[in-house]
């Protein structure tokens, strides 16, 4: 339990130092450090594939790619935007109200009631396919066009426009 | 757990480390000799014998060097590169099968420091968290090479993962197992029920595609574009001195040996050998399980040196339009076979 707690806070220790880095490749950099600990959570909760695919897909493709993006476009200080006055009272505004909004509600939280998995094996791969393929087979499979969608339309964006005849 | 199987364990481990890490060593040297006899010189031959004290004099050489970094580099982050590039090297190694398990005085030893259910996974996390090191040290550098070389690296480790994973998904098809350790299992002996038991045999396409994409990812060449000295003058380490260059340059001879490693466990049976049930002692078996897993290592390395000095690098969009329009789509094409010859013999 002492490792949840430690784990846990080192992930609300680097998701804070993401939002507060004033470089954004260092904030890309506490993002991975944060997916890491994900990890860890899962593996805590004895999920060796999900753990596994979150450190793939997450750290080790998603945040490369956001990397990449950001080490092209070169920002630094000279290129940040300015905002003006009106727009950072009313942001500081709304983050404000959002806050109040939050802790309020935390006031109606009862304590939190931990479930005890009935199979604690559930997250290993064999088990996990079974219930997917299983259980949750149409989800799984709408889900899958869902991603296919969002590839065509990638492509789709990706592709060059025909370019029109210049009229002479 | 008890102290003496923890003793073991980190014996097993240190001992890995070791090897990893004189292989590595010996590679350098084992490459400027390859070269040497393809271009028909003599190579390395003053430091020792046959020139056979030449790594170390190159590591004497590399850690004497001043160490320089550069002022507008971000400091912190440019030492963190080449440490996550060596650190991310070395731990591939935990989930490969060296050897069938040992028995000394009644004590079953693994040659295997762990063998996780979904090992062929941790082999890809750690393949897909090596393109860190090199990313963070061209960033850090605020060198335009070094951050050319650092974002080929990264577009090119991504787009090779894709056709590596599909690869691997057929191999996953025939094995219906996760484990590295029990796929080496699988392939016992040579010649069972009338067909080969190595995987390179039931999944031949499956295996041309996994080695392309590994030498991809170990950055060799035809596929060494991140450093690639005629365009970028060195790379991502342009602004790298001293050791923190050996440890860039070391980290691609460790991947060599790990993925040669890997390549050897999925698709060569890993430490199994032809006739290896006419042996009888199983603590025999098991020692010379480890020779041959070694022997198609070495194997494995020879073909990467063998291929780095024949054939010449690749251009850009050609390496884009391999990885993107040739193999991915044959990887597909070899899952969808896979499924339909498997349904076939079931």
């Amino acid at each position: 339990m002492s490792t949840f707690y430690f784990i846990a806070f080192l992930s609300i220790f680097f998701s804070i130092l993401v939002i507060s880095a004033k470089n954004p490749v260092h904030s890309i950099l506490y993002l991975v450090l944060t997916f890491f600990t994900f990890t860890i959570h899962y593996i805590l909760l004895n999920a060796q594939f999900l753990a596994v695919v979150n450190f793939i897909v997450y750290m080790g493709a998603i945040l490369v790619l956001f990397l990449y993006t950001l080490m092209l476009i070169n920002l630094n200080k000279e290129a940040e935007p300015v905002k003006p006055f009106m727009v950072k009272i009313s942001a500081v505004f709304g983050g404000g109200i959002l806050a109040v909004a939050l802790v309020s509600s935390l006031k109606s939280l009862g304590v939190s009631d931990p479930v005890v998995l009935k199979d604690p094996n559930l997250g290993l791969v064999k088990n996990l396919g079974k219930v997917l393929f299983n259980q949750f087979l149409l989800p799984f499979e709408i889900s899958s066009v869902l991603l296919l969608s969002a590839m065509v339309g990638a492509v789709l964006l990706a592709t060059k426009e025909k370019e029109t005849k210049a009229t002479i | 757990m008890e102290t003496i199987d923890l003793l073991i364990k980190i014996a097993l481990i240190v001992i890995i480390f070791a090897i990893s890490l004189v292989v590595a060593m010996y590679s350098t040297y084992a490459e400027r000799k390859i070269a040497a006899f393809f271009q028909d010189r003599v190579g390395p031959n003053r430091a020792g014998p046959w020139g056979i004290l030449q790594p170390l004099a190159d590591g004497g050489k590399m850690f004497l060097k001043e160490e320089i970094i550069p002022t507008n580099a971000t400091s912190f982050l440019f030492i963190v590169g080449p440490s996550l590039a060596i650190l991310t090297a070395c731990i591939g190694s935990a989930v490969i099968p060296w050897g069938q398990n040992l028995e000394i005085g009644g004590r079953v030893i693994p040659l295997q420091v762990t063998d996780i259910n979904v090992g062929i996974l941790y082999i890809f996390g750690v393949v897909s968290l090596g393109v860190y090191g090199i990313m963070i040290g061209g960033w850090a550098s605020n060198n335009k090479y070094s951050l050319l070389g650092a974002i080929r690296a990264a577009s090119q480790n991504i787009s090779y993962e894709i056709s590596m994973g599909l690869s691997i998904i057929a191999l996953l098809m025939v094995t219906g197992t996760l484990s590295l350790g029990e796929i080496a299992k699988q392939q016992h002996g040579f010649w069972v029920d009338g067909y080969f038991s190595w995987n390179v045999f039931k999944q031949p396409l499956g295996f041309l595609l996994f080695i392309v994409c590994a030498f991809a990812e170990t950055n060799r060449s035809p596929f060494d574009l991140p450093e690639c000295e005629t365009e970028l003058v060195g790379g991502y380490h342009t602004e790298y001195s001293s050791m923190k260059l050996g440890f860039y340059l070391f980290a691609e001879y460790i991947n060599m040996f790990i993925s040669s490693a890997v390549m050897a466990t999925l698709y060569f049976g890993g430490y199994n050998f032809p006739f290896m049930d006419m042996i009888h002692s199983p603590n025999l078996v098991a020692i010379l399980g480890v020779v041959a897993l070694f022997a198609k290592i070495f194997l494995f390395i020879f073909f990467f040196m063998w291929v780095r000095w024949t054939i010449p690098r690749f251009r850009y969009d050609q390496l884009m339009d391999l990885g993107w329009k040739t193999l991915i789509p044959l990887a597909i094409a070899n899952i969808v076979l896979t499924g339909i010859v498997m349904t076939i013999f079931k």
